[in-house]
């Protein structure tokens, strides 16, 4: 809990800040930022018709067939000192995105998006809308509909992506290292110390940091597959 | 006097096209005729949960859809109750949840209850029960939202004959007991005759006839009923 509002409020020391944990925060806060908006494209593609949609469509994929690091460069660009997103954020928080754990966490979001966006959407759209308008009948409005019939109905999907995109965030290399670069202590994810311990000879070290980032996403997905199993039967 | 009136309604989708204007103003009306003929449709219309092209539908002097004026109202605010052919009870509530879903009052709930014979079943999963007793469980639903006009789909067809009489004596006592008018849909004239007061016959998207039931069918030799040739 300590480290959580020390990482949060940017007063911990680098070297308290070990890659396995903050790679565990950064993934974890990516996934719950990107969920709200995750799932509202997601039902909103799976339901609705409008303008424009093929294009919505496509740029939420992009992510998945573009290179991580040209994506990581678009970032770079928009979020650095002279980027507008920056800026903005300069201004409004006197703080920098760039090269600090903010800029993980939007890599890890961006990677991560269409995960989410693509598994919430094929779920939705599997939940029978006959269930949907039945209960409109029995007197519920729009979003008590949603939270008590559409979401229920697919949150095997739901889960299924969330523990997609988390999974994808903890491997997140190519945008986070030239969003975030390599700070020891500081910006070092899981991925990236073990391409720098590869690179500075250390295989032993580094093949210890694959097995630690071997085992939150294997618990995850090993609950996930539990979870979803349970919700079948 | 139910109050429905079905104006100069259309719609059109792939290769079908509705188009029907009748009144219903008995107790029990049916909507009577072979599948694929529009009936589902009408009483989508009626619960909100399609839009037509045209037409206008109004019950009890309230206007609920106007295509020329841009008026639709809301499923949730029409206080029209609706068992669909489906019944589409929620598959991950328990039969007590799906039965109090619309949250509305339950002072009277016993009586419900046991007209329909379901207080046994509410602590089941949907998955537990059977045709027949799922078919009292989508009644009990869509009475306890309180409506003021209750639309049921075929909800014999889907039955095998053992449990489809015992289940039209349930539908039978339950719709003579509460006081809110039923428009009533069956392919099946034997249906129709004995649970509906009038009809009203569609065909192909077209209403063809409507009158009392005894005006408009008639038994043959086996005392089945059919409808009657126009003269």
């Amino acid at each position: 809990m300590r480290k959580w509002s020390a990482l949060l409020n940017g007063s911990m020391s680098p070297s308290e800040v070990d890659p396995f944990w903050l790679t565990l925060t950064t993934a974890f806060i990516s996934t719950l930022l990107i969920l709200p908006p995750g799932l509202f494209l997601a039902w909103l593609l799976a339901r609705k018709n409008f303008p424009l949609k093929s294009f919505v469509e496509t740029i939420v994929s992009l992510p998945l067939i573009m290179p991580p690091v040209a994506t990581g460069l678009v970032l770079l660009k928009l979020m650095g000192k002279r980027g507008p997103l920056g800026m903005l954020f300069h201004e409004l928080f006197r703080s920098e995105i760039v090269f600090t754990w903010r800029a993980i966490v939007a890599a890890m979001a961006v990677m991560s998006f269409p995960f989410i966006v693509r598994t919430a959407r094929v779920a939705f759209e599997e939940v029978n809308t006959r269930f949907e308008q039945v209960a409109r009948t029995l007197g519920s409005g729009p979003w008590r509909v949603f939270r008590s019939i559409t979401l229920p109905l697919a949150a095997r999907g739901i889960v299924a992506g969330s523990a997609l995109a988390f999974g994808r965030a903890i491997g997140e290399f190519g945008a986070t290292v030239l969003v975030a670069g390599n700070i020891p202590g500081k910006t070092a994810t899981l991925s990236v110390s073990i391409f720098y311990l590869i690179q500075l000879g250390q295989d032993r070290l580094a093949f210890h940091l694959v097995v630690l980032s071997l085992a939150p996403c294997f618990v995850l997905l090993y609950l996930s597959e539990v979870f979803l199993r349970k919700r079948k039967d | 006097m139910s109050g429905l009136v079905v104006q100069n309604i259309a719609i059109q989708y792939s290769k079908f096209a509705l188009e029907a204007t009748f009144e219903a103003s008995a107790k029990i009306t049916g909507l009577f005729g072979p599948s694929g003929c529009g009936k589902t449709t009408i009483l989508e219309l009626i619960a909100g949960i399609r839009r037509p092209q045209r037409g206008s539908i109004r019950f009890q002097n309230a206007v609920l859809t106007d295509a020329a004026q841009g008026i639709q109202i809301q499923p949730e605010k029409r206080k029209i109750g609706y068992v669909p052919q489906d019944l589409a009870l929620f598959p991950h509530l328990s039969v007590r949840q799906n039965v109090f879903y619309s949250k509305g009052e339950i002072s009277d709930v016993a009586d419900l209850f046991r007209t329909l014979e379901i207080e046994k079943l509410l602590d089941r999963k949907i998955q537990q029960l059977s045709g027949g007793e799922k078919q009292r469980i989508a009644l009990a639903r869509a009475l306890l939202s309180h409506p003021d006009l209750l639309l049921l789909d075929e909800p014999l067809s889907s039955l095998d004959e053992s449990l489809r009489e015992r289940t039209r004596e349930y539908i039978e006592a339950l719709i003579r007991r509460i006081d809110i008018p039923v428009l009533y849909v069956s392919h099946d004239s034997d249906e129709i005759v004995s649970l509906c007061d009038e009809v009203i016959v569609l065909q192909q998207g077209r209403v063809t006839a409507q009158g009392p039931v005894n005006r408009l069918f008639i038994a043959d030799e086996r005392t089945h009923y059919k409808l009657k040739t126009p003269s």
